[in-house]
């Protein structure tokens, strides 16, 4: 496989993903958005951590000088000049796609060009508090049905294990800013206030990743937000938490060196990390800090992106 | 479709009772079906210099062209004695130029062509093949006449159209497949790859590295060239994906550098090697064009191919052809016109609206002056255009094309077309049954190009 291939296989994944992703962290921000306040107005401030998550907020204040829903909901939906827009997402994973056409199964080519097709349909302007759920739910769908077709028609080769690479590195790097941008109201001091809100940021934490309902079923009990950070962190079940986000990288760094015969520092990296997730304890998390905890994680998974394009020549 | 005579001629007869089964709105339902499939698919290409569309659909008519087996194997004998008396020319003239010692073609128009490459001057290319790959434009004017329009050596198009249209009409009317025994032409991808590997440098000792060149995604023929590597299981490379190292062609892969024997590329000369053709190209390798002469890479087709389909040679085809086959041509010429002559130049000034004029190096219809619908200011343009530089134009006189019926806004109505089968040419001549139908949709129009909104039709070659 051409080391361009690679890299745009891994890129076209982690692109579909963040879509995906993005499409989440709107939904979120809306509902609480359109909580009302204690006294008038609503959480409009709510958008600067969904921005903060999505890694939009440097660019949106470069282009808007307040928050409002509306400009928030277009620069992470419709804006060509956020390279992570729903919309700047499916154009590149299209166009990854189509420059990597002869890797992809005809199921998973036209799953990717009939999004783009579909998304061009839809217009800024009708974005209206029964529309936006909507839109949200179909981009939601659309990932889910590019990451159907890879995983029912795609040979377990090298294009596989790259596009699971892409995957699960963003999905960590999601998971993770969410955790990086609300650790505060997952913090004990914060707790001993335990009000409305917290109930609901908490509550939010969890449907920024699709877990408000797992969580009941795993804890059986209440919101607790060091239960909510373990969720996220070291659970091996809750398919977005770091923990099984790592499981799956390294099953996909084995295979690529089971294939090619050779490991390089990528493996030895990812198998770190994915030891301190296992062994991880969530009070020795919080007593060391649970924000120096991620930030390190960040870092960690940023490495890890480097080695595996140095190592497969991502950019020869 | 119809013959001489009233009436449909043989091999149209079971898709005109069909035809005549079928009502208008389903078959323009038909159509909008074929359409979002081609769309969805991404069977798009590119139009260059045009803006609101980055990809367009070649229109695709749902209405097949049939020829029967007999019509196809007189094509099939004509093809190949006219692939092989065009190898022969190339290797020729890049050798003993014995065709130009024997007084049979003018020096200069060979010598002095831009598409003549002379760092091909004693390169020695596999099997001695220069075109492996070539794309004969065939038009057909009455029952028994056919004629070749342009023989396109250089990186023809428009095969995985063949395939793909073929692909549509199955899945939409596979009961007309039933009825009519039409020649499949799928395994083309096979025959390419075989070819390919036919003309692998020698010597090598294991299975030859194939890979397809492209110029990118933005290149209008970027669906074929994706489709093709696809479909024979080969890398689809561009430019920087290519390095030379130690005196071998390298491909950078996931694993390191890998060795590549054969390069099918789909990018012109001109940009295959800027150390040797233009320098400021970023498209292909630089080192390329030396390590072909050295025989470490085949390279298809060859660099210097054009000149066998230069529109000033063309008149000479055959000559070109009894030359070095000693036969006479199966397949006609269209009488041609080289306004680089006086007594043809005053001939076409004073014939302009019977003519069609073309320019030497144009192509995809582009530049080209329809004498019989120009209006008068078009011919007078022209006019001033050929006589400043003659020598870059030739005349034809304007066919009779044949038609054959195209669904239409209005219904289904008679549209002319041509015909571009696809043939390969390595340890043997392959020919596809079957081929590239274009089409002209505007009523009466005989440009059937896509640039100029020309659609394709499946092309069916009938069993006995």
């Amino acid at each position: 496989m051409l080391g361009r291939t690679a890299n745009d296989l891994y890129w076209l994944a982690r692109y579909v993903e963040r879509a995906e992703n993005m499409a989440r962290l709107i939904e979120v921000g809306y509902r609480i958005a359109l909580l009302p306040r204690d006294g008038a107005g609503y959480h409009d401030e709510e958008w600067r951590s969904t921005l903060a998550s999505a890694g939009c907020a440097q660019g949106y204040f470069a282009k808007h000088e307040a928050l409002t829903t509306r400009d928030v909901i277009n620069y992470l939906l419709f804006d060509c000049n956020n390279s992570s827009s729903v919309k700047s997402c499916l154009s590149a994973a299209r166009r990854n796609g189509r420059a990597q056409r002869t890797s992809l199964t005809r199921d998973m080519w036209e799953s990717l060009n009939s999004a783009w097709i579909e998304f061009g349909n839809i217009k800024p302007i009708g974005m209206t508090a029964s529309e936006l759920p909507r839109v949200l739910d179909w981009v939601r769908s659309r990932s889910a049905l590019y990451r159907g077709a890879l995983l029912n028609t795609i040979l377990r080769n090298d294009t596989f294990f790259f596009s699971q690479l892409g995957t699960f590195l963003e999905r960590a790097d999601n998971t993770a800013r969410i955790l990086d941008v609300k650790y505060y109201v997952l913090l004990p001091e914060i707790t001993m206030v335990g009000g409305g809100v917290d109930n609901v940021q908490w509550g939010a934490i969890l449907r920024s990743v699709s877990a408000h309902r797992s969580y009941r079923w795993v804890y059986k009990e209440n919101y607790k937000p060091w239960r909510i950070a373990e969720y996220l962190i070291l659970n091996q079940a809750m398919p977005r938490s770091l923990r099984s986000s790592y499981d799956e990288i390294v099953v996909a760094l084995d295979q690529l060196a089971a294939l090619y015969g050779e490991r390089f520092a990528c493996h030895a990296t990812a198998r770190a990390t994915q030891e301190i997730l296992a062994k991880g304890d969530i009070d020795r998390i919080f007593q060391s800090g649970l924000h120096e905890f991620i930030e390190d994680f960040i870092s960690r998974n940023n490495r890890l992106g480097s080695e595996i394009a140095e190592s497969y020549h991502f950019n020869a | 479709m119809n013959g001489a005579g009233d009436g449909v001629r043989m091999p149209y007869q079971a898709v005109a009772e069909w035809l005549g089964t079928q009502k208008l709105d389903d078959l323009k339902q038909k159509l909008v079906e074929a359409e979002t499939l081609f769309r969805r698919t991404g069977i798009t290409f590119a139009v260059y210099g045009s803006q609101d569309a980055v990809e367009r659909l070649i229109p695709f008519d749902i209405i097949p062209r049939i020829l029967s087996a007999q019509e196809w194997r007189r094509l099939t004998g004509g093809i190949e004695q006219r692939v092989r008396a065009l190898n022969a020319f190339m290797y020729d003239i890049y050798h003993r130029q014995e065709i130009i010692k024997a007084g049979r073609i003018p020096e200069e128009l060979v010598i002095g062509n831009s598409a003549f490459v002379p760092e091909m001057i004693g390169a020695e290319p596999p099997l001695g093949i220069y075109s492996h790959i070539i794309g004969i434009d065939i038009v057909r004017t009455s029952e028994n006449d056919f004629f070749v329009l342009e023989d396109n050596t250089r990186t023809p198009s428009g095969v995985s159209y063949m395939i793909e249209n073929r692909e549509t009409m199955m899945h939409m009317f596979p009961d007309l497949f039933a009825k009519n025994r039409v020649a499949p032409v799928e395994n083309y991808p096979d025959h390419l790859l075989k070819t390919l590997e036919s003309v692998a440098p020698r010597n090598l000792g294991r299975e030859p590295t194939i890979a397809l060149l492209t110029p990118g995604q933005y290149n209008s023929a970027y669906f074929e060239h994706s489709f093709l590597a696809d479909q024979m299981g080969v890398e689809l490379v561009e430019g920087h994906d290519l390095t030379i190292v130690d005196g071998t062609l390298k491909m950078k892969t996931t694993q390191g550098l890998r060795q590549v024997d054969v390069l099918y590329r789909r990018i012109d000369d001109d940009f295959l090697d800027p150390l040797v053709f233009r320098p400021d190209s970023v498209l292909g390798v630089p080192g390329l064009f030396d390590l072909y002469r050295a025989g470490r890479v085949t390279v298809v087709n060859a660099p210097g191919a054009g000149i066998a389909d230069d529109k000033a040679i063309y008149s000479y085809i055959p000559e070109i052809i009894k030359f070095y086959t000693g036969q006479t041509p199966i397949l006609q010429n269209v009488p041609t016109y080289n306004c680089r002559n006086k007594a043809d130049l005053a001939y076409v000034l004073a014939n302009l609206a019977k003519l069609v004029v073309k320019e030497v190096h144009g192509s995809g219809g582009y530049g080209m002056l329809i004498g019989p619908t120009a209006s008068k200011e078009e011919i007078a343009s022209f006019r001033t255009k050929l006589e400043a530089q003659p020598d870059n134009y030739i005349a034809q006189p304007t066919l009779a094309l044949s038609t054959c019926p195209t669904l239409v806004e209005a219904g289904v109505a008679p549209r002319h077309l041509d015909l571009r089968p696809f043939v390969l040419y390595g340890d043997r001549v392959r020919l596809a049954p079957g081929g590239l139908t274009r089409v002209a949709l505007k009523p009466g129009s005989l440009v059937v190009n896509s640039s100029q909104g020309g659609g394709t039709k499946d092309t069916w070659v009938l069993q006995d």
